[in-house]
């Protein structure tokens, strides 16, 4: 690899890829786009105490359990991936 | 407009917990016996990092020390080096960075030893923070992220000593979810980590779902290589896919190592290596089926030979969980019902035999272990788990009374503060915080009041009406006091403190005169001062009596240890100096002008003969300082004028900057305080050269002049100022706090110390005299609880009577008659079946509902256990009209059919043929999950009878979405039902619509109305500002935000302006511009025309964001309103959390200045403990706008003396000048 290849845009956008989970490319479907959303989304709620127990007030849950719930939900966010087009 | 931002009550919920001996100290009662040292719990709260040292003799909780941070702390971890005797506290925190302090417990704070960055900032999914584990043998952490990264540090110590941090090692694996992390103990052996992990690549490409189902959750185990210094994944194996926590197994000689999985509904035991040993948990013979179990909190109890879990469920039961085991093989794991708390968040089990539970919502509890439940319990064991086609045979118990802990001492929290509303309902001095705190069962209606509570702890009555009260020691070593002496109009008491308290008549005082006053005098002489003389009792009982020349009577007085000065009538002083063989010598006279008001000298300093200063003050407004050195006596050093004539003075000595607990090394500054007959308390620095004054504040304390009397707290000299209500100056970790006292008029008062009380005060008030202990110090408000039934979602002042009308509401619980009937049902089966025998399959439906503790003591409390879990589709609710000054409910209205009510309002219709009338919205039936549906929603509206304290049902309007909002407007009723605003008016038989906007958002929260517009909070999309054409019968939307607020709690500011929070904890002001305003008010078709033509789905204008602020906690009330009488009203706000802050607005250009500044350089010079940048913190979500974080700037008296003197240099003024504007604007707010 050449200095140069370095800092063109597309291996930085890779090395973003690579280190930032949920970065987007030009080929992200809508599927993907809203999986990490929603993952992102879960993961700030859990982070944020007080969110999560203003989460655990609405759902009459103890803190605990609306964390797991959360953890638990990280794994299939949307349902299930739509099928893919075979190309 | 700019404004500075105070928090008044810090988060009082605690996020999580640990144990360790942080301050490195031996008790000297542990040091005697050769144990080990003193245990503190370092508990996070959100933002703040508070350190409490629970006292094993009082069985009380002390905080030590609680720092803001700024940051939100996520994770605890504590460790120690081998051999050392000292425990460091890692914290994982929203920083991206890993911080390591130490506790210095003479400075008392905490130093940032290490802080290593790994990261960017915010509670990412893939940044490091939320898992924290560190190797019981102190030696590697490993700080891990929800998703993907694991990092792990080694631990070391250098040649002298220090602990010092290697670079982190990389353990990360992408697309796999980790849930909990845990180190093995596995003694001197390479360093390993266990994680529960789950991998979701596979689950994300199937789409037949295969591959989701199939999804396993493994146990993978991370071993750190300390000579190759690299982390390799040395294990990992499936367990069970509802495992949630791993708690670490004793190892290394001291059990078999390893992990226990807590799991939905079972704990496992597993190693590498070692197979899995599975015990299912009891469950509670009234829980539904389709519920789990879930472990929330563990502690691990050690001592030499014997380790034990106790383990808590979601429901609260606490489980002992024992191991048995032959080395490091382990055969049989039991689980067994231990007894039943509030759920926590976070538990400790203490050396001493304490337990200490940091409760997840409602007040936090310190237990004592009565027994570590040996005597025989419902039990489970992996030796006789029972596995069917169904699955594992459960086991069935019933909660019973606490049988192990024993509560001895309770932390109250607001968490969380669900409404709030100030006002004066008490017609006290000031306002009263009233607010709907804690959740189920726990829930409470608190009234704050701004000061300390005090606890009475003794109450006699005089035969008189006494005036002034004293308390001596017979020797200055003495611990305690020996007399209470009370003066009469006439007559002189003398009690002597022992086992009781008793009137004597041999203590050699006069007792046929009235006092001035009473000391000690020297060693060990006490002194007498009556209006003819002064009278000096020695210690072998002789007495010196100095009589006043003439018909002159002594006036004042005032004293130290070792110098008195007296007033006689016509402002003559005469100064007197006690010398060295004891005897009290007249050393010089001196006249004043006119009469003198009052006297004081300051205390000898350390070493000294004497002490150089003497306050006198004057009827003609003013304070001079004299010398009482030999060679100037009684000349005037300065001089003060004052606002009023001064009633009393008294000289402090303020330690300028924190202190430790043994006092610190900063050199004290002696303050004169001085009471003016206007009710105003005036302090000034003394310099300790010259006896020139600077620095002077005030602050208004009530309508009588105060009286100021020296008193102790902890430890150190401290103030009691006697106004209309009563007050202390002290200092609290590092701050001098002048505080209210909750307790009515004072008349005199002086410091008590005896056998059961070392630091008390005893006063006169009236014809009582009492003796009290002042509690809580540090806390701002002290609170009365009154419980209520369910959650509180919402309340109102009805402002007639000063009544409250609360709304309550339960998800997935029963009824009150359900409970009541299931509790009756419960009582015979427990005839029948022994407690916890699991004869069947399928759960009774079995219940322990209790109202509000009245019922004959055999029942346990719900607030101790919980309302029993119903499905999660049900809903309870009740509407409660309280009568705050009684504490009673006088009305309680339990809700059928599954409604909930969520909203509620009074209004006065305009055809006023009810009066006042209350409105309530209910749901039906209210589910959130997958999407928010109902049955049906209603409005109720109800009459009020019998004088107010009853309801009676008008009628009930369904409506076809949630009413989240009600407000009354121009006589009628203005609704938000779901997305629709509309305006009711009242009918015979229902409301009456009469005119509706369908064009907001999502769904609207929040109404206010300000003349004839109305303002609008939605549910995701911020303020929308509307008017009401009554010619046209017409609602629109002239403006609103840009920005997608969640709207959690709104204010309305003024006619252009609403403060609102949003869900991710910010605060901030939409403002609509001046002229756009003023276009719509001139405007004949009041913006109408406009509004016909807006763009893009929105309103033609845009209100602007003039304030933003990130307080770090969802904010769940606002109100506007003033804390102190007369002073400048102030945004009030309370958190989940269980925090209060406010907001005050800044009045002169000048203030905001300074105070920008002082921000500024605290940010540069004074970084927040935790790694987080402070700007990028109150940031966090939109940039900070026009507010100066009074918390940050309030952590300027805790820096250093030299870096104060910085940063006071760059701000061209002195230490002294920025601590008093500091004061000065706490004082505006409280």
């Amino acid at each position: 690899m050449q200095a140069s290849d370095r800092f063109n845009i597309n291996s930085q956008l890779e090395h973003l890829q690579a280190k930032y989970v949920g970065t987007g490319h030009a080929d992200l479907t809508r599927f993907e786009w809203a999986v990490n959303i929603q993952r992102d989304s879960y993961a700030s709620y859990i982070g944020h105490y007080p969110m999560l127990a203003y989460f655990a007030i609405a759902e009459n849950e103890s803190i605990g359990r609306e964390h797991y719930n959360f953890m638990q939900k990280m794994l299939l966010p949307c349902g299930l991936p739509p099928e893919r087009d075979e190309d | 407009m700019y404004l500075y931002s105070l928090t008044l009550q810090r988060a009082t919920g605690a996020v999580c917990a640990v144990i360790g001996s942080f301050s490195g100290r031996d008790t000297k009662k542990s040091a005697a016996s050769g144990s080990a040292s003193t245990q503190e719990i370092a508990v996070a709260r959100g933002s703040t990092l508070d350190l409490l040292r629970p006292d094993p003799e009082t069985g009380r909780l002390r905080t030590l020390l609680s720092v803001d941070v700024f940051g939100a702390i996520r994770s605890l971890a504590q460790f120690r080096l081998t051999g050392a005797t000292k425990d460091y506290l890692v914290v994982g925190s929203d920083s991206g960075r890993l911080v390591i302090l130490e506790y210095s417990p003479d400075r008392n704070r905490f130093d940032k030893v290490h802080q290593e960055t790994f990261g960017k900032s915010g509670c990412r999914r893939i940044v490091p923070g939320q898992l924290l584990a560190v190797d019981p043998k102190g030696r590697a952490l490993c700080i891990a992220a929800l998703e993907k990264q694991k990092l792990v540090y080694v631990l070391n110590r250098d040649a002298a000593a220090r602990l010092t941090i290697s670079s982190p090692l990389e353990a990360h694996k992408s697309n796999t979810l980790t849930f909990s992390l845990t180190a093995l103990d596995c003694g001197f052996d390479n360093p390993i980590f266990a994680a529960i992990e789950l991998e979701y690549a596979e689950s994300d490409r199937d789409p037949t779902g295969q591959a989701a189902n199939q999804a396993q959750k493994l146990l993978t185990f991370y071993e750190l290589d300390l000579g190759l210094n690299h982390v390799s994944r040395k294990a990992s194996e499936p367990i069970d896919n509802g495992a949630n926590l791993l708690v670490t197994v004793p190892g290394g000689g001291d059990g078999p190592s390893g992990v226990l999985v807590c799991c939905d509904n079972f704990v496992l035991y597993r190693n590498q290596g070692h197979p899995e040993v599975r015990a299912v948990i009891p469950r509670r013979a009234d829980l539904p089926a389709e519920r789990g179990v879930l472990i929330v909190a563990a502690a691990t109890h050690r001592q030499k030979n014997l380790f034990f879990f106790l383990l808590q469920t979601e429901y609260g039961d606490i489980f002992k969980v024992d191991l048995e085991h032959s080395g490091e093989t382990v055969t049989e794991l039991r689980i067994k019902y231990f007894d039943t708390i509030p759920v926590t968040s976070a538990t400790c089990v203490l050396r001493s035999g304490f337990l200490f539970a940091a409760s997840e919502f409602g007040n936090h509890a310190l237990y004592q272990f009565r027994d570590i439940g040996r005597d025989a319990d419902v039990e489970s064991s992996s030796a006789t788990l029972m596995e069917t086609e169904e699955g594992f045979q459960p086991v069935f118990f019933q909660p019973r009374p606490l049988k192990n802990l024993m509560r001895i001492d309770e932390i109250e929290s607001l968490m969380p503060v669900m409404d709030m509303r100030v006002a004066n309902l008490f017609d006290e001095e000031t306002p009263q915080l009233f607010t709907a705190c804690g959740r189920g069962p726990r829930s409470t209606l608190r009234i704050l009041r701004p000061g300390l509570a005090i606890s009475e702890m003794a109450r006699s009555m005089l035969p008189a009406e006494p005036i002034a009260v004293w308390t001596v020691k017979k020797n200055i070593n003495d611990m305690f006091d020996a007399y209470i002496v009370v003066s009469f109009a006439n007559v002189t008491l003398v009690l002597s403190i022992g086992e009781t308290i008793e009137e004597v008549s041999d203590s050699q005082f006069l007792d046929t005169t009235h006092s001035l006053a009473v000391t000690l005098l020297g060693e060990d002489s006490l002194m007498q001062v009556h209006p003819s003389g002064i009278r000096h009792i020695r210690e072998d009982g002789r007495v010196n009596e100095w009589r006043t020349p003439g018909k002159k009577t002594i006036t004042k007085v005032g004293s130290n240890r070792l110098q008195v000065v007296i007033a006689l009538s016509g402002g003559e002083l005469i100064y007197f100096e006690m010398d060295m063989t004891g005897q009290l010598m007249e050393v010089e006279k001196q006249d004043m002008s006119g009469d003198v008001a009052c006297l004081a000298i300051a205390p000898v300093p350390e070493g000294r003969q004497r002490s150089r200063f003497l306050a006198v003050g004057s009827y003609d407004n003013t304070i001079r300082i004299l010398s009482l050195d030999p060679d100037d006596c009684l000349q005037p050093l300065s001089v003060q004028s004052v606002s009023s004539a001064p009633e009393s003075l008294l000289f402090l000595e303020v330690q300028a900057s924190v202190g430790g607990e043994d006092g610190g090394d900063y050199p004290a500054n002696l303050f004169l305080n001085a009471g003016l007959q206007n009710g105003v308390l005036f302090r000034t620095n003394v310099d300790m050269v010259t006896g020139q004054l600077s620095d002077t504040r005030s602050r208004f304390l009530g309508l009588r002049p105060p009286k100021l009397f020296p008193c102790m707290v902890s430890h150190r000299q401290a103030m009691l100022c006697l106004s209309s209500r009563p007050w202390l100056g002290y200092i609290h970790q590092g701050h001098f706090l002048l505080t209210p006292l909750s307790c009515d008029t004072l008349e005199s008062a002086a410091s008590f110390s005896s056998d059961q009380c070392s630091e008390g005060v005893v006063a006169v008030a009236g014809d009582a005299l009492r003796i009290f202990t002042i509690e809580r110090l540090g806390e701002t408000f002290n609170e009365t609880a009154i419980p209520l039934r369910y959650t509180p979602r919402k309340f109102v002042i009805l402002p007639k009577k000063k009544y409250i009308a609360v709304i309550e509401s339960d998800k997935g619980a029963f009824s009150a008659e359900e409970r009541e009937a299931a509790k009756k049902e419960c009582l015979e089966a427990s005839g029948a079946a022994e407690n916890g025998n699991a004869n069947n399959g399928d759960p009774m439906e079995n219940g322990d509902g209790q109202e509000d503790g009245a019922e004959e003591g055999n029942t346990f409390p719900d607030e101790q256990y919980g309302y029993p879990k119903a499905e999660s589709e049900r809903w309870v609710s009740c509407i409660r009209i309280l009568d705050p000054r009684s504490r009673d409910t006088t009305c309680l209205l339990e809700l059928q059919d599954n409604e909930a009510a969520v909203s509620i309002c009074t209004v006065n219709f305009h055809d006023k043929e009810h009066g006042t009338l209350l409105a309530v919205g209910t749901a039906k039936g209210l589910q959130f999950w997958p999407k928010r549906t109902l049955a049906a929603g209603f409005i109720h509206i109800y009459k009020f009878v019998s004088d107010g304290r009853s309801l009676e049902l008008l009628h009930k309007t369904q409506v076809e979405e949630v009413p989240l909002a009600l407000c009354q407007f121009q006589g009628r009723l203005l609704a938000g039902v779901g997305s629709v605003l509309r305006l009711y008016d009242l009918g015979k038989r229902k409301l009456l619509r009469k005119c509706e906007n369908k064009l907001f958002p999502k769904t609207i929260v929040s109404i206010h109305t300000y003349r004839d517009r109305i303002y609008v909070g939605d549910m995701q999309e911020s303020f929308h500002y509307c008017k009401y054409r009554r010619d046209e019968n017409q609602l629109y939307i002239f403006a609103d935000d840009s920005v997608p607020r969640w709207v959690t709690a709104a204010q309305h500011i003024d006619f252009d302006t609403m403060a609102g929070a949003d869900k991710f904890g910010n605060i901030y002001f939409a403002r609509l511009p001046q002229d756009i305003s003023d276009e719509i008010e001139e405007d004949p078709t009041g913006g109408k025309i406009k509004w016909e033509q807006g763009k893009l789905n929105g309103a033609p204008n845009k209100v602007e964001e003039i304030v933003q602020f990130h307080v770090g906690d969802v904010v769940t009330s606002l109100q506007k309103a003033s804390l102190i009488p007369g002073g400048g009203e102030c945004l009030i706000y309370g958190t989940v959390m269980g925090s209060v802050g406010a907001l005050l607005a800044f009045t002169s250009r000048e203030d905001v200045d300074f105070f920008s500044h002082l921000e500024m350089h605290l940010r540069q010079e004074h970084p927040p403990l935790c790694g987080r940048d402070h700007m990028a913190y109150r940031s966090a979500y939109f940039p900070v706008k026009d507010v100066i974080d009074g918390d940050l700037c309030e952590q300027y008296p805790s820096l250093p003396a030299d870096m104060q003197r910085k940063i006071a240099d760059e701000l061209d003024r002195t230490p002294g000048e920025i601590l008093k504007k500091l004061e000065d604007i706490r004082n505006k707010i409280i």
